[in-house]
């Protein structure tokens, strides 16, 4: 036996530590299943102390470590390294402590994201940030991530919902970051570690921020004959002066493939259909949605419909969230994309991805969460054939190409992960990278946490964009290549 | 002054090793510690570069002043919804973001960093390098423009900044009661847990005032739940508590700024204070002496920062601080930006 995995063994109870093919088989992947690879172990602490021998056993072994919360990440940053050590964090699954009067929850970050809010109905409270994936999905990966969800231009993604974490540093030592007040002295580390995917520390403690459940919130849904029409209707809606808990797009292929899966009773013949969730007092979301529904009109629709009941307001958020799902019954496979444009771009970028849809003989369903401009087109392929694969990734790559041309980015809410490690490339230079490198070293000197992923070396950069060459420029051109 | 010759000036410093300061419209230069070196001054820096309001993003030059963002903002019918205080007509929008002080509505809203979508810097090796980016969702890299948020110019030169910006509620009043500090906690706490549009909440010594904001209805329906009288001329109050100007701050001696969870129960300090932020943020004059003030603060969870006329702060604990250290090297590996300005041992 590897001399390593015996002494894992003596540091935790025997079945903490897995290391048996079919052991590993279930964490050989996360929710980007495209990717897989077996690590050499599993070891699932019980303890934060157990965290810290671990970790310090594989610094000394010169061992990378990658932690895992529930595996349901989009981009493989919890991917195993076939010579690494996966932490998984599924045993820490106490809420610690719900302060009421302070307004927050510390929990362990194996709590689902779900739990939280779940633990805190009973006093009115709630956790903002609500990913898809929120009855699976734990607060560690959110933090990792710096999860989304349909409520962010309101609420803010997970960075401006927590308050402190606990980490474990991969020289084994256990630092607070942040606090339980509303600022901390030193430098923004709660920002730096959120969304960091795994690379600066393992997340062991999260405090997060709960907030008031509002009195009541309401749906209105509305219909176009024109994708490009819904998004001047968004605008014109948050010029209004609004800001609605929710605001998501969604066109034809998506419409129809949710409505079939989900019956949701949305229009299968608009090109596009908007929800938008008004949230607040009785009085407030009253008057929101008169002048939601006259902006709607205003500004074209075809149809609005105000969600008559909770029940209603529910099925029509249900055919939403199931827009993922649903595509995936229409399809054999399909690939999510996660970019981020301006919202005035989006007539744009729907069209060229219309264009290319045709090029590469890929229909494509758009799922656009439209209040903060974070764009899901969902490229359906066959895996089966041969090449598909290869040719969806490689629309895919154009699209986060034509999101950063736009003033956007590459991912919004998803992460880079191994998936999308080439596009850093186009979205940043040398001195972007180079300072991420630095930061990483600073945090984690050995480089072993999770290495390999979110951050390409510039090598790596300077091979992607020898196979990349826009307008005959080459970027990285001061490096040596090979 | 454009980003090559602010360049040219960095890497000037470097080839001499020597240190500089950087300087903008002066209005935050009694925070932190004092610092000597050559000025960078970032005056002439300035312009807003691009704001789209139906975006809900500003972009603009550091050196702008913070005068100048909020009038293109309010001509549009929006703000910047962390309440910034400018503490003089110098106030820049990078001093803001460098600084990261947030007003009366940083509970409700959000603070400074938590609006920041991304920036343009110059670093410690003379590199202009550009994070985060004008969207509201962006996980592409660490998030080194929340980071530059409060870190007071030591780790680079803030060029640019991009900042989600939020429609002005349609309608704000402020309701106050006369009530003593003990007494204000409860009341001004009862907002964080139920949903009432409330986006303010002091105790001044003598009252509590609560501000309510919305649309009309919403203010309305919630003027009708929370008792007191209607605090007249509630703009300049909420204007002088930003600014530092009730005649509360017109004392001698260090101003003491305490933070601590917000139901925290009255310290025991004697003294004169206010409590802003619903009572998460309690500001102090005191006779007793700094330690027991960082003491008293530290039962309770919280930290004391000395903001005016002291030094005295809660330091970082050694294995945060020796992270500061690295971090700071890995932006700044000569030690040139504001050296010792967080603090002296940074």
């Amino acid at each position: 036996m590897n001399p390593l995995i015996s002494e894992l063994k003596s540091l935790l109870p025997a079945e903490s530590v897995l290391h048996d093919r079919e052991d590993l088989r279930p964490f050989e992947c996360d929710g980007l299943s495209v990717y897989r690879q077996l690590p050499m172990a599993v070891v699932l602490p019980g303890t934060v102390e157990e965290v810290q021998k671990v970790v310090r056993l594989c610094r000394a072994h010169n061992v990378p470590v990658v932690a895992r919360g529930a595996g349901t990440g989009l981009s493989g940053g919890a991917l195993p390294l076939e010579n690494g050590v996966l932490l998984s964090l599924a045993k820490f699954k106490r809420i610690i402590d719900i302060d009421v009067e302070n307004a927050m929850a510390t929990v362990e970050p194996g709590v689902r994201n779900l739990a939280i809010s779940e633990a805190a109905a009973r006093f009115g409270l709630y956790y903002a940030p609500d990913p898809s994936s929120q009855i699976a999905c734990t607060i560690g990966g959110n933090v990792a991530e710096n999860s989304g969800g349909v409520h962010c231009l309101k609420y803010g993604l997970t960075v401006h919902n927590i308050l402190m974490l606990k980490i474990v540093t991969m020289e084994g030592e256990l630092l607070t970051i942040g606090s339980q007040t509303l600022d901390t002295p030193g430098y923004d580390l709660l920002a730096l570690m959120t969304g960091s995917e795994g690379l600066l520390g393992i997340i062991v403690e999260v405090t997060v921020k709960l907030l008031p459940k509002p009195e009541r919130a309401q749906v209105v849904l509305a219909a176009f004959d024109d994708v490009a029409r819904a998004g001047e209707a968004v605008g014109a809606i948050i010029s209004a002066g609004i800001i609605p808990a929710g605001l998501e797009m969604m066109d034809r292929l998506a419409i129809q493939a949710a409505e079939d899966f989900a019956h949701a009773g949305y229009p299968r013949d608009a090109e596009a259909i908007l929800l938008c969730e008004l949230d607040g007092t009785h009085a407030e979301v009253s008057e929101y949605i008169m002048e939601v529904r006259k902006i709607l009109t205003d500004n074209g629709a075809t149809e609005v419909r105000t969600a008559k009941d909770e029940a209603e307001r529910q099925l029509f958020w249900k055919g939403r969230k199931s827009a993922f799902p649903a595509v995936g019954r229409i399809s054999p496979d399909y690939y999510c994309m996660d970019g981020t444009i301006p919202r005035s771009q989006l007539p744009r970028v729907l069209r060229q991805i219309s264009d290319w849809s045709a090029e590469y003989g890929l229909p494509v369903a758009n799922v656009f969460h439209a209040g903060d401009g974070n764009l899901h087109p969902l490229i359906l392929f066959d895996g089966n054939k041969p090449g598909e694969l290869e040719r969806t990734e490689e629309f895919g790559s154009r699209i986060l190409d034509l999101c950063v041309e736009v003033g956007g980015t590459i991912t919004g809410e998803h992460g880079v992960g191994v998936e999308k490690i080439d596009q850093m490339c186009t979205q940043f230079k040398g001195p972007e990278l180079n300072q991420f490198h630095a930061i990483k070293a600073a945090f984690d000197p050995s480089g072993l946490l999770n290495p390999g992923k979110a951050v390409p070396t510039l090598h790596r950069c300077a091979e992607f964009g020898a196979m990349h060459v826009h307008h005959g420029r080459l970027p990285h051109a001061g490096l040596e290549r090979f | 002054m454009d980003d090559i010759s602010l360049q040219q000036q960095v890497l000037n410093a470097l080839e001499n090793k020597a240190p500089l300061r950087i300087a903008s419209g002066g209005s935050k230069a009694f925070l932190g510690q004092h610092v000597t070196g050559t000025p960078v001054d970032l005056q002439t820096h300035t312009g807003i570069i691009e704001y789209d309001p139906r975006e809900l993003v500003l972009t603009a030059r550091s050196g702008t002043k913070l005068s100048e963002v909020e009038k293109a903002l309010a001509d549009a019918g929006q703000m910047l919804a962390f309440e910034p205080p400018h503490f003089g007509a110098g106030a820049t929008l990078g001093g803001t973001i460098s600084t990261g002080l947030s007003g009366p509505r940083r509970p409700y809203s959000g603070s400074a960093r938590d609006f920041v979508l991304g920036c343009k810097m110059l670093n410690g090796r003379g590199e202009i390098a550009s994070f985060g980016g004008q969207v509201m969702k962006n996980v592409a890299g660490y998030d080194v423009s929340r980071l530059l948020a409060g870190s007071h110019g030591t780790l680079g030169i803030l060029l640019e900044i991009s900042l989600k910006v939020l429609p002005i509620p349609a309608s704000s009043i402020t309701v106050s009661r006369e009530c003593s500090q003990e007494d204000a906690i409860p009341i001004m706490n009862e907002f964080l847990s139920k949903p009432y549009p409330v986006d303010g909440a002091c105790h001044d010594g003598e009252r509590v005032h609560v501000r309510i904001s919305g649309s009309e209805q919403a203010v309305k329906e919630a003027r009708n739940k929370i008792p007191g009288e209607i605090l007249p001329d509630a703009e300049l109050f909420w204007h002088g508590l930003r600014e530092q100007t009730l005649p509360f701050f017109n004392r001698p001696g260090t101003l003491y700024r305490i933070a601590v969870k917000p139901a925290t129960r009255p310290l025991h300090l004697d003294g004169h204070w206010l409590l802003d932020w619903g009572g998460a943020q309690r500001w102090l004059y005191s006779e007793e002496d700094a330690a027991t003030i960082r003491h008293q603060a530290g039962l309770a969870g919280g930290h004391v920062t000395a903001f005016r006329n002291g030094s005295n702060s809660t330091p970082l604990p050694p294995s945060l601080l020796a992270l500061h250290r690295r971090l700071k090297a890995s932006f700044d590996p000569e030690d040139i930006f504001n050296r010792g300005h967080l603090f002296a041992t940074l």
